[in-house]
């Protein structure tokens, strides 16, 4: 891409990820990994701000649980694959974003399209596979879409989306807009060819992106040490020559500052990073898969340290009473079952609606 | 003869090749200790180890392309797709590599691989996980394409494809997998299918209905509806898509005279196109009637149930067109 031409040796090692140390902090790593115990955060901690975070967590957390009844009842069909767990990794990263930045990640997609701003509703309806939804019903759990607020779709094939993102990176520095691109995908899609091809003109051609390689140990049932030969993700930045961090997503503050170092870098600098978020799910793969592959006890250990419950803890410790949060839990609460009931009685597309939706333009025989 | 379901009778083929040959191995993702996707090789990584039973990360490039130069040089390769539709990330190994080396090395080199896995819609997975690849592959010199509908087939044909010396693509459908039918026990020895059959898998004398796969079950349906209004139809059962068993096809509509083609993939081109075009080229004189193709919806697969009924052929549309061949609508 012709544009900015920095030389290599010109760039200064981040903060987080120095390009010339492959174990770059992994002792400092494995000392987060036990990082169980809920402190105060930060002096400098907004209240509001985490307030709003936690109830934005919580929110899809409860609108999940419906989704994963309403599998249950047969009223959502298809693949169902849940985020939680994982919430503060789309809830921190994307508090970090402008409005009109874009995000693109995988089938996992509940969370990211609900942080960047669509309604609980709209999700709903989409799952239920109603006229109403995000993508009118043609989409389903997997392929959320929601071009006003930036989020620019769930995708089905493992990898397939991450050089379409950097294709928006592309788009924005080619017009000059300013505009970042955020990219998630599990650490299964490292091993695939267009991870790296993605990543390799993302450097090449400095583009304003952030690859953000939500580590949750599994992909499906294969744990990490099965998909690939070097554990730490993040060094498969340095032969890119490309900016990389690596943190646990507990602190969903945390991850919103260090997810925000990143974007600014992509805003600032035209620089992407490729940014490892360990995290874990707590449910199957998907709603078919019986998860025989982890012990029950460590599902539970992992929930000890569920980000939802270390940031209603913060709040507590921050001065917010018990009544305040259960208040929280109502409003949720109400717009959870507003957004059931309006799946439910919300109309379903019919056959007119397909072929307008393939082509812009009359219909290519 | 016992009954036993689609995807063991899978199982039994690719065991008993393991067994019977070491060269045969089976590697993708999930095949191993998670006992499969789908679970077509459940118990297998307990049977025969991880040196045969191979789970790979994803990758599909990669293993389909590993896979291709193993069976090079000598070894019989299974690849399992965990899907179809993520084969399309293989597309370059199997068309570009595994369809041409043989030609290309002026027959010094062989690829006996068999690309497998489950094609075609699910149920509500929506446009990227639904697609019929039928015909991207059979439309490839170099390759061999089954799609079988019974658990007879399934095995009998996945047997011989593994002993084949050509690069195959096994298509399955995740619909089929708990469909129970007549399968030989293995003690009455060993059991293949010759490739490149069709099969006739009910006679009729109005009108011939040309499918496979899933497909074929949906124009057995089909036939039944025809029958209660006093249609006789006869369902060829392709098995093979390439190669293309016309001789067969052709046996039929010289006694009915009339075709309809049924096929989950979209309508433009497609191994429907080519079914009907060999009737047309060989078989002219005998028609009675235009073919009709009853396809999917020229459209991607929407997620909403409905919908996705509405764009797959159904009993009711493949016999309203074979009232239409009969001039009877
Ligand atoms: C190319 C391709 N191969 C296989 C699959 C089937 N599949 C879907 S998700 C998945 C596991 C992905 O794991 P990971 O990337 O770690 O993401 P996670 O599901 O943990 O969020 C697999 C194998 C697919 N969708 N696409």
């Amino acid at each position: 891409m012709p544009g900015k031409q920095t030389k290599q040796e010109a760039k200064k090692p981040s903060v987080h990820g120095e390009a010339s140390s492959p174990s770059i902090k992994d002792s400092q790593f494995a000392k987060q990994a036990g990082a169980d115990r809920v402190s105060l955060p930060r002096a400098d901690v907004d209240t509001d701000e985490l307030s709003r975070l936690y109830r934005q967590m919580q929110l899809i957390r409860r609108v999940e649980e419906e989704c994963a009844r309403a599998y249950a009842q047969g009223k959502i069909g298809g693949f169902l694959h849940l985020y939680i767990g994982q919430e503060s990794v789309g809830v921190g990263s994307i508090a970090a974003l402008r409005h009109d930045d874009y995000v693109v990640g995988t089938y996992r997609d509940h969370g990211i399209a609900m942080a960047k701003g669509m309604a609980a509703k709209q999700v709903m309806a989409e799952l239920f596979g109603k006229a109403t939804g995000c993508s009118q019903g043609l989409g389903g759990s997997m392929h959320l879409f929601d071009a006003k607020n930036g989020m620019l779709g769930g995708y089905g094939i493992v990898g397939g989306h991450i050089p379409l993102a950097v294709g928006c990176a592309f788009a924005s520095k080619y017009r000059g807009d300013g505009r970042v691109t955020l990219c998630y995908f599990g650490e299964g899609s490292v091993t695939i060819g267009s991870f790296h091809e993605a990543l390799s003109l993302a450097a090449l051609w400095h583009l304003p992106i952030v690859f953000i390689c939500e580590n949750n140990e599994y992909a499906m049932g294969t744990p990490l040490a099965r998909t690939l030969s070097v554990e730490d993700v993040s060094q498969k930045a340095l032969a890119y020559g490309m900016q990389r961090d690596r943190f646990f997503a507990r602190d969903v503050l945390e991850v919103k500052q260090r997810i925000g170092e990143a974007v600014e870098r992509a805003r600032t600098e035209s620089e992407p990073t490729l940014v490892e978020v360990r995290t874990y799910r707590f449910r199957g793969h998907s709603m078919s898969d019986p998860g025989k592959y982890r012990t029950a006890d460590e599902i539970e250990a992992q929930k000890k340290l569920d980000p939802l419950n270390r940031a209603r803890e913060q709040l507590k410790l921050l001065g917010r009473t018990e009544e305040q949060l259960a208040k929280l839990d109502e409003e949720i609460e109400a717009e959870v079952q507003e957004a059931v009931k309006f799946a439910e009685e919300s109309e379903e597309p019919g056959p007119e609606i397909l072929e307008p939706t393939t082509y812009s333009g009359p219909f290519a025989r | 003869m016992r009954e036993i379901a689609y995807r063991l009778a899978l199982r039994e083929a690719i065991a008993e090749e393991m067994e019977r040959d070491d060269r045969v191995l089976i590697m993708g993702e999930e095949v191993g200790r998670y006992q499969g996707a789908y679970k077509v090789t459940e118990g297998l990584f307990d049977r025969f180890g991880d040196r045969r039973v191979i789970d790979t990360p994803i990758a599909e490039n990669g293993f389909a392309g590993i896979g291709v130069g193993a069976a090079m040089v000598g070894l019989r390769p299974i690849v399992e797709f965990m899907t179809w539709n993520f084969s399309a990330v293989a597309f370059d190994q199997i068309l570009s590599n595994a369809a041409k080396v043989r030609q290309m090395s002026g027959g010094q080199f062989t690829c006996p691989i068999v690309f497998r896995g489950p094609n075609g819609s699910a149920r509500q997975v929506g446009s990227q996980h639904s697609q019929s690849m039928d015909i991207f592959y059979a439309h490839v010199p170099g390759l061999k394409v089954l799609a079988p509908a019974t658990p007879r087939d399934a095995k009998g044909l996945l047997k011989a494809a593994i002993r084949d010396d050509n690069p195959i693509c096994f298509l399955e459908s995740e619909t089929l997998y708990n469909l129970k039918g007549d399968v030989p026990d293995p003690a009455e020895g060993d059991f293949v299918v010759e490739i490149g059959k069709a099969n006739v898998l009910r006679e009729g004398t109005d009108v011939t209905i040309v499918s496979w796969s899933r497909i074929s079950m949906v124009a057995m349906q089909a036939a039944a509806l025809l029958e209660k209004e006093g249609i006789s139809a006869e369902v060829v059962d392709l098995r093979s898509l390439r190669p293309l068993d016309h001789e067969t096809v052709l046996n039929s509509v010289g006694k009915t005279h009339r075709a309809v083609v049924a096929h989950e993939g979209w309508p433009y081109g497609g191994v429907g196109a080519e079914v009907v075009d060999r009737i047309q080229r060989y078989g002219f004189d005998e028609l009675d009637a235009p073919v009709l193709r009853v396809s999917g919806a020229d459209v991607p697969m929407p997620y909403n149930a409905k919908l996705e009924q509405y764009c797959l052929p159904q009993p009711e549309t493949i016999a309203a067109a074979c009232k239409k061949v009969l001039y009877r609508d």
